[in-house]
């Protein structure tokens, strides 16, 4: 189908986005890459009588390295993750998360700003942001807003954004030495939305985790940062603390029931995830149980 | 504002000035005004791969960008590569192998193979699937896609040796 019609706007920058959704509050929606919010607007499951198109800001996009800090601009997109070599050194979860987005195509096109803002519980950055402890920095009427991508995330679709809002860029904390990632999801094909999925950043020390932080989705209505990896980190590792951690997990995870699977199905699988994160990380084939206790 | 928006295009390489409504999506652009019905329109909502186009030397979905959002690129299409004989090994390659049936899925198909061999000369097959994962084939299938994408592969390595 197409999109029904529209008013359009293009800002020329940031202040005069913030100005436009001022004035139409509600009634618009941003456009970065348009890659989730167009095909939405195709199948006419939204209507907005204004769009806002930021994709002209320039700069909003690129990646910068300031000291300790990783400064994604919002209009970075996911192809830019792939091709850079600050992400490569300082987030490589990110690039690992990334071959997973979509197809080529849609890489090309698609924001990282546009999938966090967008918040679909089953897409890998708003997981990924959770794992590496990410800021996201919004501009709104009241000025400049940082936020904890815990805090972040509030429903299905649903973010502390405001309808008057903009997410500018994200920032993130750069890897450390003895650092460690693990991302990995199950989809019916590549590409597909995931079943359930893992992003996991992990600070290692001699055999053991000094840190441990698991951001599981697709498994409720927004991306979960497991408590059950405390279980996990400071201490020796044994079959039976990771079953242990594992039963855990079930526990706090509450997963939906859809067309792809059963809660119990993505229970089942976000231990099988959880045995194989560890047993990666840590270089321990032993720990890989498959997910049972 | 839902009045028709001026752009300026770049369109395989001729410029091209318009005034279109904001709902216009770049596939129906390149069809309905210029009448470049080379690129197909399937699903009309990213899944199918059909009106993959090159925006700024990059394959995107022309159904999920908006015409106005083309304002300043430089689109190439199925015709501006067909043309050019950019993708004349490749085209012949797909027809050798038979790896097209109703025709329908191979713009999009010819769009992103050509996508990838430029940026990797000699992909597994393993690669090739991957980078088409997201264009749909209904009477074909694969196989000979893949096929044929592969001994275009080797035919232009041997060329360059």
């Amino acid at each position: 189908m197409k999109a029904a019609a529209f008013a359009y706007a293009r800002a020329t920058s940031v202040a005069n986005a913030l100005e436009l959704l001022a004035v139409h509050g509600e009634k618009a929606r941003v456009l970065s890459g348009g890659q989730s919010l167009i095909p939405a607007m195709n199948l006419r499951l939204v209507a907005p009588e204004v769009i806002v198109d930021i994709g002209d800001l320039a700069e909003l996009r690129g990646i910068v390295v300031k000291g300790d800090t990783l400064v994604m601009g919002a209009l970075t997109r996911h192809a830019d993750l792939l091709k850079s070599s600050d992400i490569v050194k300082c987030a490589p979860l990110l690039g690992a998360a990334a071959a997973h987005v979509a197809h080529p195509a849609i890489r090309n096109r698609g924001t990282i700003g546009g999938s966090l803002a967008q918040a679909d519980p089953a897409s890998e950055l708003p997981a990924c942001m959770l794992a590496l402890g990410a800021t996201i920095v919004v501009h709104g009427p009241g000025g400049e807003r940082r936020i904890a991508a815990e805090d972040f995330f509030t429903g299905i679709y649903e973010t502390q954004l405001a309808p008057q809002d903009l997410l500018v860029a994200i920032e993130l904390p750069v890897a450390r030495t003895g650092s460690a990632h693990f991302f990995q999801e199950f989809a019916r094909r590549h590409g597909d939305y995931a079943i359930v999925g893992l992003a996991a950043q992990a600070m290692l020390q001699g055999d053991r985790f000094a840190d441990l932080r698991l951001g599981y989705f697709a498994v409720g209505d927004k991306p979960v940062l497991a408590k059950a990896a405390s279980k996990l980190a400071g201490a020796t590792i044994t079959p039976a603390l990771l079953a242990e951690a594992s039963d855990a997990l079930s526990h706090e995870l509450d997963p939906h029931e859809d067309q792809q699977a059963t809660p119990a199905m993505r229970r089942h699988l976000a231990r099988v995830l959880l045995a194989r994160c560890v047993a990666s990380l840590l270089n321990r084939p032993d720990l890989n149980i498959g997910g049972r206790s | 504002m839902t009045a028709p928006v001026a752009i300026s295009v770049t369109v395989n390489g001729e410029r091209v000035e318009a005034h279109v409504l904001p709902r216009l999506n770049l596939a129906d652009f390149l069809r309905e005004h210029l009448k470049l019905t080379g690129t197909h329109l399937g699903c009309e909502h990213g899944v199918c791969g059909a009106c993959t186009v090159r925006v700024g030397g990059e394959i995107v979905r022309s159904c999920l960008m908006l015409a106005v959002q083309a304002n300043g690129a430089a689109v190439e299409t199925i015709e501006g590569l067909s043309d050019s004989g950019e993708i004349a090994d490749l085209q012949a390659a797909f027809r050798d192998r038979n790896a097209l049936q109703c025709g329908f899925c191979t713009p999009g198909m010819l769009m992103a193979a050509q996508d990838l061999l430029r940026e990797n000369r000699t992909p597994a097959r393993e690669e090739i699937r991957e980078h088409l994962s997201g264009n749909y084939c209904r009477c074909t299938g694969y196989h000979a896609i893949i096929d044929a994408i592969e001994t275009t592969a080797r035919a232009r390595m041997e060329l360059k040796a």
